[in-house]
């Protein structure tokens, strides 16, 4: 059953071909947790021995779930919303909006840490945070309030590269797939590996690299009982690859019909956690210096997330002759490698605008970058923005990620029963075909792994409030965020769509359509 | 690096870096067709 057209339905945008959707779909995928989050978490689970857990994490459920976006954003042509409303019903719909508002929160804080990035690489050739870069981020750049509350004191050297950013995302957005998106990944990734191989190559010839290389590979077999050393290799999978949020839905409806789906899902899962690999050698290769230059333990030094970055390199910076150049080349690859998610993640929330409205590529960035970039500058560029980046990220990691993929899952495999559907969608374009084990996989492994996760996280936020933030702050920022999307997201759905949208397909006929495609 | 380190090192490598030569070998065995693929 199909509505009737009233006006002429535009072609899909596509990809310039399968080799840009890849590049851009690595670009999505690695960004600043591939850099300052996966060699702390290994290291402080199990060193060498993190590498099985993580290794079975992507083969069971991480590869599996992308492979789900792909199929959905693939066979139904659209962005989320869209797209589950066209393999389920009217109400899975608002599991689309759901993943769509979590980019929509996520891009209004990411930006801010892309802002932070590129002052720091300017700062990295004057040293402008001398002998205290704890001092300097906390004081003289971001200026953070005393206490945590929201408050609208803006902070220029933030506000302005914040600015910046966001009139860049939303020219590349506004460009569309080919011109915009494609050119952007196709320029900077093969920049963001070969600055990355520098710093690598750089960071393993430093003395005291090799004490750093043993922290991280020497594996502590006894974590390997630990449930909670499992659960962070599936977290890290799970927010590494980009799935369950929009993303690969959005990217791989870009695709042209017959396109290897499971095939490039390899390359792009396998490339994502390569470069994981590389962030951690060149990461602790780096700390192995500082530790021996400081003459502590390796234990002492190894941090993760915005203490990584904006501390402990700045550190690194000072203390060698050769810092200006590891500095630039760091903070260049977390610019480009946020960038590149920074994208992605923007292009989520535009399509499906552009979906649901009908709008053209111009007007729907508009549409959307505006609300965006001003609730960004509003909210972060501000002496109390990192209070807010720290509850909300983690807020809309866990109770948005998390849990808006664990019910996408659940819908799909146990509500709609739509997942033999899309395993014969996937086996027909894909020359790896894995028929009933990835039904397995995706309709038992992922929604056990992602519950439990889950589970384990709701307990965890109960018993210890999160940073030891106000209760106040956790309310509106943390729990009332997390509740307001899948609010709005219902509310969303209950908009209409415009009178030429296909809501509903019919699926034999898509199939047949496939079958024509793939027999030419 | 210790002897532990360093294996573990090279089976990661192998693992990971080597999945992703796989996986793009394979790929180009599938060289990307572009067919009329109709009306939307």
């Amino acid at each position: 059953m199909s509505h009737p057209s009233t006006t002429p339905v535009k072609r899909r945008e596509l990809f310039n071909s399968r080799n840009v959707f890849i590049l851009a779909a690595i670009g999505s995928a690695v960004g600043l947790g591939n850099i300052w989050r996966f060699p702390y978490v290994a290291y402080t689970h199990g060193g060498g021995a993190f590498l099985i857990p993580y290794l079975i994490a992507l083969l069971s459920a991480g590869i599996p779930l992308l492979f789900l976006d792909y199929a959905l954003g693939h066979r139904y042509r659209s962005a989320p919303p869209l797209a589950l409303r066209r393999v389920g019903r009217k109400w899975t719909e608002a599991l689309g909006w759901w993943q769509v508002l979590v980019c929509f929160v996520i891009a209004v804080y990411y930006a801010a840490i892309l802002a932070w990035a590129s002052m720091y690489f300017i700062f990295s050739f004057t040293e402008a945070w001398g002998d205290d870069p704890a001092g300097f981020l906390m004081g003289e750049f971001l200026q953070v309030a005393e206490t945590p509350h929201v408050g609208f004191d803006f902070v220029p050297q933030v506000a302005v590269p914040m600015l910046l950013v966001w009139v860049i995302t939303l020219v590349v957005i506004g460009l569309g797939v080919k011109r915009g998106i494609s050119r952007a990944n196709v320029v900077m990734i093969p920049l963001l590996l070969v600055m990355f191989l520098i710093l690598v190559v750089r960071a393993v010839t430093l003395p005291g690299a090799v004490d750093g290389l043993n922290a991280f590979f020497t594996p502590n077999w006894a974590s390997l009982a630990d449930p909670a050393v499992w659960a962070a290799a599936y977290g890290q999978i799970f927010f590494s690859l980009s799935v369950g949020f929009g993303i690969m839905i959005t990217y791989s409806s870009y695709l042209r019909r017959r396109t290897n789906l499971t095939g490039s899902g390899l390359v792009v899962g396998f490339a994502n956690s390569s470069f994981e690999l590389l962030a951690g050698i060149g990461v602790f290769a780096v700390l192995g210096f500082m530790a021996m230059s400081s003459g502590s333990e390796i234990n002492d030094v190894a941090a993760g997330g915005i203490g990584l970055a904006f501390i402990a390199f700045p550190s690194i910076v000072s203390s060698t002759s050769a810092g200006p150049l590891i500095g630039a080349l760091f903070f260049a690859s977390l610019v480009f490698a946020g960038f590149t998610s920074m994208i992605s993640i923007v292009e989520v929330v535009t399509s499906a605008i552009q979906d649901k409205l009908g709008l053209s590529r111009v007007a729907s960035t508009l549409v959307v970058g505006l609300p965006m970039a001003i609730a960004s500058m509003l909210l972060l560029s501000t002496t109390t923005g990192l209070y807010f980046l720290d509850i909300t990220d983690e807020f809309v990691n866990k109770f948005g990620i998390l849990l808006g993929a664990f019910a996408m899952v659940v819908v799909i495999a146990w509500v709609l029963r739509k997942l033999p559907l899309l395993q014969r969608h996937l086996d027909r374009v894909s020359s790896v075909k894995f028929g009933k084990l990835w039904l397995a996989l995706v309709g038992v492994v992922v929604p056990i792994v992602l519950g439990g996760v889950l589970v384990s996280e709701v307990i965890k936020h109960i018993n210890n409030p999160y940073g030891g933030y106000p209760l106040g702050m956790l309310g509106v920022f943390g729990w009332g965020m997390a509740g307001s999307l899948i609010v709005g997201a219902i509310l969303l759905a209950l908009t209409p769509w415009r009178r030429s949208t296909k809501q509903v397909v019919d699926e034999d006929a898509l199939d047949a359509k496939y079958e024509e495609i793939m027999q030419k | 690096m210790t002897g532990t380190a360093m294996t573990m090192m090279i089976i990661s490598m192998l693992t990971l870096w080597g999945g992703l030569a796989a996986a793009i070998l394979h790929l180009r065995q599938t060289p990307e067709r572009v067919v009329d693929e109709g009306d939307e």
